[in-house]
């Protein structure tokens, strides 16, 4: 298929020049912050909100929304891509890595289902959770996290497409083996990285 | 159900090049596409397609466009096209694209705003969110007309109406900022009452549109008796 051009399309949009390199094939650069769920907003309230880790691991944990404000803080500067294609390039969020989460948990399997209010999941293998990559986030550029958004927390894993980013998640299920979330039964790629264009199961 | 085209579930993600086969302006700033595919095969009613677009240079864009058309056309998909005047792709095919130029698609995608034939069904489009709604109401009224689906379609003035010919009995209209001469039907955003007039309470819903509409929506039809997870829908994102 290469070699294909489309009669008279010329380039209209341009990302600024220092963030050009930072735009991943088939992405176009946005300002705003879109919103797409699947399904109405669910009314989480933080009084409400809890976080737990549970599955195949040594010691499940359970935190609620005052136990969690008490962790280590972190503000992660990072760019977002959605696989609707629209990027957002630096933005930041704050909130808890997902490495402080798991401590003390063991974790006996390699791969996790994240899961929300609302009933929404997506599948991570944990290296994708570990190692300062991947946080509970409660603000957004400095504000607490809106509703539509997935506040009051959303899991953030910025170096993946965004859907994997669940929002108003409630916990992380650790596991042995790898197994579909929501998109990734609906035609969405298991693992969904930006830089490879993995967007769809075959991609 | 076994009237319902047989769907390979799977997508087929592959890029081909299809042929613009008739445009159709729907409105002002709404064109239609039938596009002819060569590897064509048939979507699930609210699935979308990727278009590329590649310029000499190499640059490409891509954007996601839902289907409007029945998969009982086969050979071809009608992808219907809003023009965002700071967009890179919709103004390419209102204000460049002709019947007979090539356009790289690749598609059926996204398995979840889909209609498998369930009933009672109440589509709840607002402006160009009705699109992927009417593949779903032109399939029923062909292999199910006797299946009970009402479209309520919100639209701010006449002149923006989408598929305007197309819409029957089976569509609840209401214009938010003008509506046409002597019109006794509904006006102002969608509410309680519309819904209500539908008669559809319980079943499945799919609502599109702007993620404002989509909330007031399915805020909406929780009230109404809707369970969350019957409530299926799709928020635009800018996609110019």
């Amino acid at each position: 298929m290469s070699g294909f051009v489309s009669r008279g399309f010329q380039r209209r949009r341009r990302p600024p020049e220092e963030l050009a390199e930072r735009l991943p094939p088939g992405q176009y650069f946005e300002r705003g912050f879109p919103v797409l769920t699947a399904g109405p907003t669910p009314q989480v309230e933080p009084d409400a909100w809890g976080f737990r880790v549970d599955g195949m691991v040594g010691q499940e944990r359970e935190l609620t929304w005052e136990e969690f404000q008490a962790l280590p803080f972190e503000t992660v500067p990072c760019d977002i891509h959605c696989v609707t294609k629209w990027s957002k390039l630096g933005t930041s969020f704050g909130g808890v890595s997902v490495d402080t989460l798991l401590d003390g948990v063991e974790p006996q399997g390699s791969f996790a289902m994240a899961f929300s209010y609302g009933g929404y999941t997506t599948n991570l293998p944990l290296d994708d959770l570990t190692g300062g990559k991947a946080w509970v986030v409660t603000e957004h550029e400095g504000e607490p996290l809106p509703r539509e958004h997935g506040g009051p927390a959303r899991l953030l894993v910025p170096h993946l497409y965004f859907w994997k980013s669940a929002k108003w998640v409630a916990g992380l299920r650790i596991m042995d083996h790898d197994e579909p979330g929501f998109w990734e039964q609906n035609g969405y790629h298991s693992r969904g990285d930006p830089w490879r264009e993995q967007r769809y199961w075959t991609d | 159900m076994d009237r319902l085209t047989p769907v390979e579930q799977r997508a087929p993600g592959r890029w081909q090049i299809g042929t613009i086969a008739r445009i159709e302006q729907e409105t002002p700033r709404v064109k239609s596409f039938r596009i002819g595919l060569p590897m064509w095969m048939p979507h699930l009613p609210g699935q979308h397609y990727d278009v590329r677009l590649t310029a000499p240079d190499g640059y490409r864009a891509q954007r996601s466009y839902s289907v409007a058309s029945s998969p009982l056309d086969a050979g071809e998909i009608e992808l219907t096209i809003d023009r965002l005047d700071d967009g890179e792709v919709s103004p390419y095919f209102h204000d460049v694209a002709v019947e007979g130029d090539q356009v790289e698609v690749r598609g059926p995608f996204s398995s979840y705003f889909v209609w498998r034939g369930e009933a009672p069904v109440l589509l709840v489009g607002g402006g160009s969110g009705v699109v992927p709604l009417m593949a779903i109401l032109r399939h029923r009224r062909r292999t199910m007309p006797e299946l009970g689906m009402r479209l309520v379609y919100s639209v701010r003035t006449p002149e923006e109406v989408i598929y305007a010919d197309e819409l029957r009995d089976d569509a609840l209209l209401t214009f938010t900022r003008e509506s046409p001469d002597g019109w006794a039907g509904h006006t102002g955003r969608i509410d309680a009452s519309l819904i209500g007039e539908t008669g559809i309470q319980s079943g499945t819903a799919f609502v599109c549109g702007s993620n404002g509409f989509v909330e007031t929506a399915s805020r909406l039809l929780l009230e109404s008796g809707f369970e969350p997870q019957q409530i299926r829908t799709e928020r635009f994102g800018p996609t110019g």
